[in-house]
């Protein structure tokens, strides 16, 4: 028996991003698709919220990038080794009802979360177009199983390297141009991306989730760190969302907050290289 | 012969420009000498008004009259049977307005410095591992409860007191509530906190962490566990903003944000990995104890700290000690002044302020005089930081997700005086259902609360 947040199972999925599997058996039960946690990696360290990924049993399994301290930190644990603390279902499910016809879109790691989604509707028997992005053909992550949560799965790579040649919104784009008609598509990836994506489907008038991943502490709706203006509105992420109406997202704003502490991020990065130059010397 | 000096004993604290600069606690508290002598100003009165004035009732001239005679544990013993969590009480009680505000030297004089009192006492019997473990045989019983601030705390030692099997969950990683994430270290060290905790674990009382009710598990399911009884104490945990343009601006946080990051992520720590936003000069709006806090922690953060308040002096909220602690750490208090505009630069991030200047009107609702806007006043603050202090709401998590259970129009869930809820065997108390209050007042509901669940159980 695996113990409470013992890493189950761990798998490096290119060098920058990595997939555990969690023993949490109250929030394994309770996930659906677009839900997230929160997890802590050791004592003292930061709360991060990750959306989940697939459960299964009593793991449920998401996937990071490490682009911090944080995440690194959370890298550095192995199978077999437990997080300080793991917390969740958090979050609203995203809306999958009445949808017959859908794409899903992914920017990076951002297909991780784009999967369970296609899963969630292809699951309710929807038609499922899935687009997801990569820079290029080493950080493809999680193909064959994005292959088997959709009917037809365009992977885009921004240099050609694989499949489409150029983003995501141009393979949407050049999608409904063909005359491919969805109940609803949905994006899921970097800020801009996803900005973008709700420019095309505005054009073609078709509704659009997106979902959200700001800065977060509690993910209960304490903190409002999370806020996001929606239709003039500001709403919490945490419990609002994380899923919203891309057409109405203030995204200019949003892109300006998930800036907020990048200042003291780019000093704590400097200072954890050269920690581990000075080690390297020793 | 009791001592009839004027004044309160004085207790040490760390000077003003040296604590503006750390996170250790401001006051000291008295040493065995220094207690023993206020001790004695206390009267004993045979009709005690302070304890009536004591929202948990504790026997104030019994635990005083043991100081009195140099017998700590007895003090403590009857102080702890009374009250879950004293040594937290005698830091952040608003003791003028309660014990202190009734007690009979203060009409000629300063009161008995009871909170003072209450604060060694407790340090006193942490420091000697002095516990208080009386308790009834374990009733075969099981009561839940969620939330482990103040009032779910006091509701849990109640009723692990009274033979029952409880269990608090609590959503964060770390028990405590606003204890943990609200108060900071300087006004109530967490090592304090995580002590009293552990005091009412001995007693016996489990604690779930990373658990959400209303989220991991619904309040119907804990039902479904087996509990009998269910205690809310999930607290007033929803920041309000001013709605005003430009709060979403970078540098605009809304006090529960900024005193978390500080408090329970631990960011006054340089090796922190918590971020913290670097301020210059920081408005924090709103003139309670919240504020008060966000402003010191800060100013010992290093920026320019004003507090902008739309009333005056007189009906400033906060604790008197925390306005005159303040004062002396070099906050300035822009009085009669009400934002009306956060201004933003090109890159989304707060450049400064809009500012009305008010005058007092008519009393409003509250009694208090209603601030007015006096016409032409505008002028514009230059700040790069704005801390949004101007109160909570209870969050809506626990209500959305339980069928039945009723709540006011300001979302706070629906009590009798025995804090009984719309739902059978759901009892709630604290801020959660009487909006942000005191710890003292949520330690009260927590009381009364126990003692209506073990009713409730005893009748079934």
């Amino acid at each position: 028996m695996p113990e409470k947040y013992e890493i189950v199972r761990k798998k490096v999925l290119t060098p920058d991003i990595s997939s555990i599997s969690v023993c949490a058996p109250l929030v394994a039960k309770k996930a659906r698709a677009g839900q997230f946690i929160i997890l802590r990696a050791c004592a003292d360290g930061e709360r991060i919220p990750l959306t989940v990924s697939s459960t299964d049993g009593e793991l449920v399994t998401v996937v990071f990038q490490k682009v911090g301290d944080s995440t690194m930190t959370l890298d550095e644990l192995s199978e077999g080794e437990c997080l300080t603390d793991f917390v969740g279902p958090l979050g609203e499910p995203t809306p999958i009802e009445g949808v017959k016809r859908a794409a899903v879109v992914g920017g990076g790691l951002g297909c991780a979360i784009a999967l369970p989604v296609a899963k969630a509707l292809h699951d309710a028997g929807a038609k499922v177009d899935l687009i997801g992005g990569f820079r290029t053909r080493d950080i493809v992550i999680l193909e064959d199983e994005m292959r088997a949560a959709c009917d037809d799965l365009y992977i885009c790579t921004d240099d050609g390297s694989y499949g489409y040649h150029g983003f995501t919104t141009g393979k949407l784009e050049e999608l409904l141009t063909a005359g491919e008609r969805y109940d609803r598509v949905y994006a899921i990836g970097p800020l801009v991306m996803m900005k973008f994506v709700c420019r095309v489907t505005k054009r073609f008038d078709i509704p659009t989730t997106v979902s959200m991943n700001p800065i977060m502490i509690d993910g209960t709706g304490m903190c409002g760190c999370c806020r996001v203006t929606v239709g003039g509105e500001v709403k919490f992420a945490c419990v609002d969302g994380p899923d919203f109406d891309g057409h109405l997202i203030d995204f200019d704003e949003t892109i300006a907050r998930a800036a907020t502490y990048k200042e003291f991020e780019q000093r704590r990065k400097a200072g954890h290289a050269c920690r581990l130059e000075g080690m390297g010397n020793a | 012969m009791p001592d009839m000096t004027l004044e309160k004993t004085k207790m040490p604290e760390q000077a003003p420009e040296v604590r503006s600069r750390n996170f250790l606690e401001v006051a000291l508290g008295y040493t065995p000498e220094l207690a023993e002598k206020e001790s004695h100003r206390c009267l004993r009165c045979k009709n005690p008004r302070c304890v009536e004035g004591c929202p948990v009732n504790v026997p104030i001239p019994e635990f005083i009259g043991h100081i009195q005679e140099g017998d700590l544990e007895g003090a403590y013993k009857a102080l702890s049977r009374a009250n879950a969590l004293p040594a937290v009480c005698g830091r952040v009680c608003p003791q003028e307005s309660q014990c202190e505000g009734r007690c009979v030297r203060g009409i000629k004089g300063e009161s008995v410095g009871i909170g003072r009192l209450e604060r060694f006492v407790a340090d006193w019997a942490l420091e000697h591992n002095v516990a208080n473990t009386d308790k009834a045989p374990a009733n075969g019983h099981k009561v839940a409860v969620v939330g482990s601030g103040p009032a779910g705390l006091t509701c849990a030692g109640e009723l692990a007191r009274m033979g029952y099997a409880v269990t608090v969950f609590e959503a964060f990683h770390v028990a405590g509530g606003v204890l943990s994430y609200g108060i900071p270290e300087f006004r109530l060290p967490k090592s304090i906190v995580e002590k009293e905790v552990g005091k009412l674990r001995a007693l016996g009382v489990e604690l779930e962490l990373n658990t959400v009710i209303g989220k991991t598990l619904s309040v119907d399911e804990l039902f479904d566990t087996g509990y009998e009884a269910v205690f809310i104490g999930s607290g007033a945990g929803l920041p309000q903003f001013m709605k005003i343009p430009g709060e979403s601006l970078v540098g605009v946080f809304s006090a529960n944000e900024y005193l978390t990051r500080i408090n329970l992520m631990k960011a006054y720590k340089p090796d922190s990995p918590t971020p913290i936003f670097v301020s210059r000069k920081v408005a924090v709006l709103g003139g309670g104890n919240v504020a008060m806090d966000a402003a010191r922690c800060a100013k010992r953060l290093g920026a320019d700290v004003h507090i902008v308040y739309r009333r005056s002096e007189a009906e400033l909220p906060a604790r008197a000690e925390e306005v005159h602690h303040a004062k002396e750490e070099g906050i300035a208090f822009d009085l009669l002044c009400n934002p009306t505009e956060i201004l933003g630069d090109e890159q989304g991030r707060v450049r400064g302020m809009r500012v009305i200047r008010m005058e007092l009107g008519e009393p409003d609702a509250s009694g208090r005089r209603r601030p007015v806007p006096i016409e032409g006043s505008e002028f514009e603050m230059e700040v790069d930081t704005v801390i949004v202090a101007i109160g909570t709401s209870p969050n809506p998590l626990i209500r959305a997700t339980t069928p039945g259970l009723e709540a006011n129009r300001r979302g706070c869930i629906t009590t009798d005086e025995t804090g009984a809820t719309s739902r059978e065997g759901v009892f709630c108390g604290g801020d959660a259902a009487t909006g942000a209050a005191t710890v003292i007042l949520a330690m009260g509901a927590g009381k009364t609360a126990a003692r209506s669940i073990d009713e409730y159980i005893k009748s079934k």
